[in-house]
């Protein structure tokens, strides 16, 4: 019978004795940290600076030439000129930029004589920085406004706004996903493949075999934790993502899901990788072979997306990937439906993997 | 109701007969060693009564269940500390007493636990911080912590200095006033003489002998003997003038086996008559070591290995 209560007198005793041990610590909850950091830090340099706005000038005349040069001049926008002959909104998506404006060709003609006239503005609205572009936009847009009119006239500048047809995306939002699904891999794995050829070796699961306490409880108790660990480890790394390099991520309860099936899957391989082994340096061995590749091909720290065809397709045969693309779905694209999915195929595995681990799991020898 | 009643345990390892056909039943309130070198198949006879390993063929009953069939039963009513206990480094021994009784569902104090296994000291030590002493007490406490009825302890000692082994005695004996019945393993004849009502000696998967150490030495020694340094010559002289059984050492020690109060006398009267020069006479009965030596056919040393004229046997234990 599976008791709640030994499950948590165990989970207790794992945990202080976790707590104690810094270099477990370091490695379940500073180290993704630091990793954000460092990848953050060189993938997302100057993210706070100018940022750049694309624009079309179709009219060359000397309003649009001077609105130009005073969106340039402040300090939030960059102006990178796109050609007339371009399709914008095509350059736009194929560039995948977000923030964009088209000067009409008639915009100085009609400004001198007082005809309203809209400019087309793109942006992004779920990203931070394209609201800051916007705002700048508009800012100046309107001193043109009220530059030559009284205040209670109507704008003689209006603007349209449209969004780019392209994703926009930086790497720093797929790099808190891609490391958190790295969190849920390493700390649980590594640990349940050195506790288990180690405990086996020095023969703990016999003596604790002659207790109460039972397998499937012990393997509760290291899956209880590692959720736990694997959450903490969660929000710091959103919270360091967020703050330091204003990753857009979406927080929502699609997340749990990921967030209780990923560690217990990879408790369940690291137990499985541990009981199978015939001792612990083979299974350090095996551990390494399995968890390599995921750590790297998974999308942790560059998106499947951008990876050769053949490693992608290596890459669908990981169990992390699932978990990573389905985090993605849920924090970046907010994609439910693929997130679903994800949890669909994160589900089978994760069962599969626990009851083989548990089955082959033994307290004793006969 | 007999603690533990085993009849004909086999169990092998491949080619290798660990156990061998062996029956002993232990008696309640007792204190039972199983006493033999590395190899003998102790460890794994107790870990067939504890439920740990299952016998090829035999029956076993402890507590009048099968421990291999009715482990989680069984292990409720008893208390074990396997070869090397070890637990996890990072808890301390109060925390570890706290989790066998959240485990095992009773109420304990474990002030009071650590205080009868001399370890109060340390109860907040981390256990990798404790000494050889001091682990093997941290696995008494807890073998303590379900109040057993029964008690396993497989080498308790092994690998302690004298201090630490006499006060892990002292708690075993604490045990036994108790009145829990002990069954434990050694290669220690001391350990086993200090503690143990009754001895099994174990050699090659056998039972050698089994009783008290006074029943062992009186079934399986030689029985009383004179003994005398002198010459070969009074050897010869004795034998040729009595009908007594005469052994000389080769170098000066000559051995009398006294059967009847008659032969010591004769013995004697045959020494004063040879004329010949001697010194030291006494009389010795056989030791637990010298049965044990006959039995195991060679010496065993500290670490529990057989050694045959300076030279060692090797052997598969390891904990088997």
């Amino acid at each position: 019978m599976f008791s709640l209560k030994r499950t948590l007198a165990d989970l207790r005793l794992f945990g202080k004795g976790y707590l104690r041990n810094r270099i477990g610590l370091f490695f379940g909850l500073i180290f993704p940290v630091i990793l954000i950091l460092i990848f953050g830090a060189i993938f997302s340099g100057g993210s706070n600076g100018p940022f750049p706005l694309y624009v079309q000038n179709n009219d060359g005349g000397q309003v649009s030439t001077s609105l130009i040069s005073v969106l340039n001049g402040t300090d939030t926008v960059r102006v990178k000129l796109v050609s007339s002959s371009e399709n914008f909104s095509n350059y736009l998506s194929v560039h995948s930029i977000s923030d964009g404006l088209i000067i009409p060709a008639n915009f100085t003609a009609s400004y001198i004589a007082g005809a309203p006239i809209n400019v087309t503005i793109y942006r992004n609205p779920s990203s931070s920085s394209s609201a800051v572009v916007q705002g700048t936009t508009f800012g100046v847009l309107n001193s043109f406004n009220f530059e030559y009119y009284a205040h209670n006239s109507p704008p003689i500048i209006g603007a349209v706004l449209t969004t780019a047809n392209s994703q926009i995306y930086r790497y720093v939002d797929f790099l808190i996903p891609g490391l958190i699904g790295f969190s849920i891999l390493v700390s649980p794995m590594f640990s349940l493949v050195n506790i288990s050829s180690e405990y086996k070796k020095i023969k703990l699961f016999k003596q604790l075999s002659l207790t109460p306490l039972t397998k499937l409880e012990w393997l509760g108790s290291k899956v209880i934790f590692y959720i736990f660990l694997s959450s903490v480890s969660f929000l710091l790394m959103v919270g360091v993502g967020s703050a330091l390099f204003k990753a857009n991520v979406v927080l929502s309860l699609w997340l749990i899901p990921f967030l209780i099936l990923g560690p217990m899957l990879f408790s369940s391989l690291g137990m499985l990788v541990g009981t199978v082994s015939r001792n612990t340096e083979t299974a350090s061995v095996i551990g390494n072979v399995v968890t390599f590749p995921m750590m790297f091909l998974s999308g942790t720290f560059f998106p499947v997306a951008s990876m050769p065809m053949y490693l992608q397709a290596i890459a669908h045969v990981l169990p992390l990937y699932y978990i990573i693309d389905g985090l993605n779905a849920v924090m970046i694209y907010s994609n439910y439906s693929a997130a679903l999915l994800d949890i669909g195929i994160v589900t089978v595995i994760t069962v599969a993997a626990f009851v083989i681990a548990a089955r082959l799991f033994k307290w004793r020898e006969d | 109701m007999i603690p533990v009643e085993i009849a004909d345990v086999k169990k092998n390892y491949g080619s290798l007969k660990a156990v061998d056909g062996v029956s002993l039943s232990v008696i309640k309130g007792e204190v039972f060693a199983l006493l033999g070198p590395n190899g003998a198949g102790k460890t794994t006879l107790i870990e067939i009564m504890e439920g740990l390993r299952k016998q090829d063929s035999g029956s076993v009953k402890v507590l009048e269940l099968d421990p291999w069939e009715n482990g989680g039963e069984l292990h409720k009513k008893i208390g074990v500390i396997p070869q090397n206990f070890t637990f996890f480094e990072k808890a301390n021994p109060k925390e570890a007493i706290s989790y066998y009784a959240s485990l095992f569902g009773v109420e304990v104090s474990p002030g009071k636990i650590l205080k009868e296994v001399l370890l109060e000291d340390s109860a907040t030590n981390l256990f990798e911080n404790l000494s050889g002493g001091q682990k093997q007490k941290m696995g008494l406490a807890l073998s303590m912590v379900n109040n057993p009825e029964l008690l396993f302890l497989d080498e308790p000692t092994t690998g302690l200095d004298p201090n630490a082994r006499r006060a892990i005695w002292e708690v075993i004996m604490g045990f036994k006033n108790k009145g829990t019945t002990v069954i434990l393993t050694t290669h220690y004849l001391e350990e086993a003489e200090h503690l143990s009502d009754r001895v099994a000696i174990m050699n090659e998967g056998h039972i050698a002998a089994i009783g008290t150490v006074d029943e062992i030495i009186e079934a399986h020694g030689s029985g009383e003997r004179l003994e005398v340094h002198g010459s070969e010559k009074m050897a010869d002289y004795i034998k040729a003038n009595t009908d007594l059984k005469v052994e000389f050492d080769g170098k000066d020690l000559i051995s009398i086996n006294i059967d009847r109060k008659h032969d010591a006398l004769a013995a004697m009267a045959a020494i004063e008559a040879s004329e010949l020069e001697w010194h030291e006479l006494r009389t010795r009965r056989d030791s637990l070591e010298d049965v044990f030596i006959k039995l195991v056919r060679g010496v065993v040393d500290a670490q529990g290995e057989v050694t045959f004229s300076g030279k060692k046997v090797s052997n598969n234990d390891g904990g088997q």
